[in-house]
């Protein structure tokens, strides 16, 4: 997993932008509950992700994706799965 | 959680938006007296909002047709395509859609999101692949979910982007449907299928395109894009709506693959919902021959809709990207598209309020769809409206895409 912090940063950068005044992000941060996105939002962000690091993330895994951790882990195992 | 407090955040946002309680997503309708005139509650209105592209709802001869078939077959079918509810009627339309699109299979659906779900939802399972444009309708998306495939979206109408994702796949394009809209609902522009087709025939995979918004509207024949882009004969599958150029409810799917009539058997929104009730399928029948003999309704469609863009876009309005029968004006934020969608309504016109994540990109907009029964008259008093209420939208609101 040395990856992931790696990762985990490049994911940041795509998401500060995104905050609402004064929210600060983490790992555990709740992308739709805490951080204010809709589910549209998510998957523009994806978009933006995949174009990143070159990769398709099917819109299946984002049941299971709540947070910038979860993301992060997605993108890990899609890359590791080449 | 309990089971409706899923619903307290629309709650708070309706009493946000709405204060007065009357919604504009609850709009009544009291009294329609031709495709482009309706009463409102107290106030005759001018509709510009409602996919009504050939004005075909009043025709004589679609009336005079329903007419009959109640006369003759009753009401309802009371039964599904499968077991007791296809008549003569809905054979005869898929023969003529067939005919209409030179595809040798056609088959009846009981709406358009139905056709998508039994389409798609059926086609796709979970080995398979589906990549959607990103502003597809919801039905699609739907669909995609109905099916367990795996759901890939590409940017909207970018076809670079949609290629590196073929491009991904490698070998696994031979389960891979690709699906795209004619006319995109929303922002009223349209997919370039020429250059989609050419990644399709390069990577392989199998094409859909919804023709919801396009059918009667694109192509010398009006069979939409695929006609007007001259790709039709690598379309895989076609999927149309009545519910908009034909003037009444179903929907349909075109397709030259014969492998496509085992939906008949396989597809549950074919075969576990009530088919189209026999007048249904008689004023559309009517209509689509209306739609085939008389291609000025398609020239007086678009000259009302050229008119409409070009003025508003000289007003300084801020628009979807091309012409077309579907004229979106974006708007800033919901409380300003809420109020400037009150003030339309105030000046007699009728249009469609739409807000994320309905609208795509984050938009608030307010749709405009224009008809071939519209006057030119009519035309202009619409654009007098939208001249009337700038005012709305000089505070300090410019149009941006709200939170993302
Ligand atoms: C692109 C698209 N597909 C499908 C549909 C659904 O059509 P129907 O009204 O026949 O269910 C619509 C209508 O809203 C649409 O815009």
């Amino acid at each position: 997993m040395a990856e992931y912090r790696q990762i985990l940063d490049r994911l940041y950068t795509h998401l500060r932008p995104m905050a609402p005044q004064g929210m600060t992000l983490e790992e555990d941060t709740d992308l739709i509950s805490e951080f204010g996105l809709d589910s549209v939002n998510v998957m523009d962000l994806l978009l933006e992700v995949e174009e990143d690091f070159d990769i398709s993330v099917p819109l299946n895994l984002l049941a299971d994706i709540r947070t910038p951790k979860d993301l992060a882990c997605a993108i890990t195992r899609l890359l590791e799965a080449g | 959680m309990a089971l409706f407090d899923k619903f307290n955040k629309l709650a708070s946002e309706r009493a946000e938006l709405f204060p007065t309680g009357l919604s504009p997503f609850e709009t009544r309708i009291e009294e329609v007296y031709s495709p482009t005139e309706a009463r409102i509650g107290g106030r005759r209105v001018l509709l510009a909002g409602t996919n009504n592209y050939l004005g075909l709802t009043f025709a004589p001869e679609c009336i005079e047709a329903a007419h009959k078939a109640i006369e003759r077959e009753g009401t309802g079918t009371t039964g599904s395509r499968m077991a007791n509810g296809s008549y003569g009627g809905h054979y005869a339309l898929e023969a003529e859609l067939g005919d209409f699109y030179r595809c040798n299979s056609v088959i009846v659906f009981s709406t358009g999101y139905l056709a998508s779900l039994g389409l798609i939802g059926t086609l796709a399972g979970v080995q398979d692949i589906i990549l959607l444009d990103a502003d597809c309708h919801a039905s699609i998306y739907d669909a995609c979910r109905l099916s367990g495939a795996q759901i890939i979206r590409f940017r909207h109408n970018d076809v670079a982007d949609l290629e590196k994702r073929l491009q991904r796949l490698k070998e696994h394009t031979d389960n891979t449907l690709i699906v795209v809209e004619g006319i995109y609902s929303m922002l009223g522009d349209r997919a370039p299928l020429a250059e989609i087709v050419a990644v399709k025939r390069h990577y392989g995979g199998y094409l859909v395109v919804d023709e919801a918004h396009s059918l009667g509207v694109l192509g010398e024949h009006g069979r939409g894009l695929s006609e007007e882009a001259g790709v039709a004969t690598e379309v895989d599958f076609v999927l149309g709506t009545f519910s908009k150029s034909l003037g009444a409810v179903g929907g349909f799917l075109a397709s030259n693959h014969p492998e496509s009539e085992f939906l008949r058997y396989a597809s549950r929104p074919y075969i576990f919902t009530a088919s189209p009730s026999p007048s249904v399928i008689a004023s559309t029948r009517a209509a689509l021959q209306l739609l085939r003999d008389r291609p000025q309704l398609r020239e007086r469609l678009w000259a009302n809709a050229t008119q409409l863009y070009r003025q508003l876009q000289a007003l300084g309005y801020q628009l979807g990207p091309e012409p077309s029968p579907v004229v979106a004006t974006l708007l800033g934020s919901r409380q300003q598209a809420v109020a400037f969608w009150q003030g339309l309504l105030e000046h007699g016109i009728y249009v469609n309020l739409v807000l994320p994540p309905a609208a795509p990109g984050g938009y608030t907009l307010v749709r405009c769809s224009v008809s071939a029964a519209h006057t030119p008259a009519q035309i202009d008093t619409i654009c007098q409206a939208f001249a009337d209420l700038q005012a709305i939208l000089e505070q300090p609101d410019a149009p941006k895409p709200q939170g993302g």
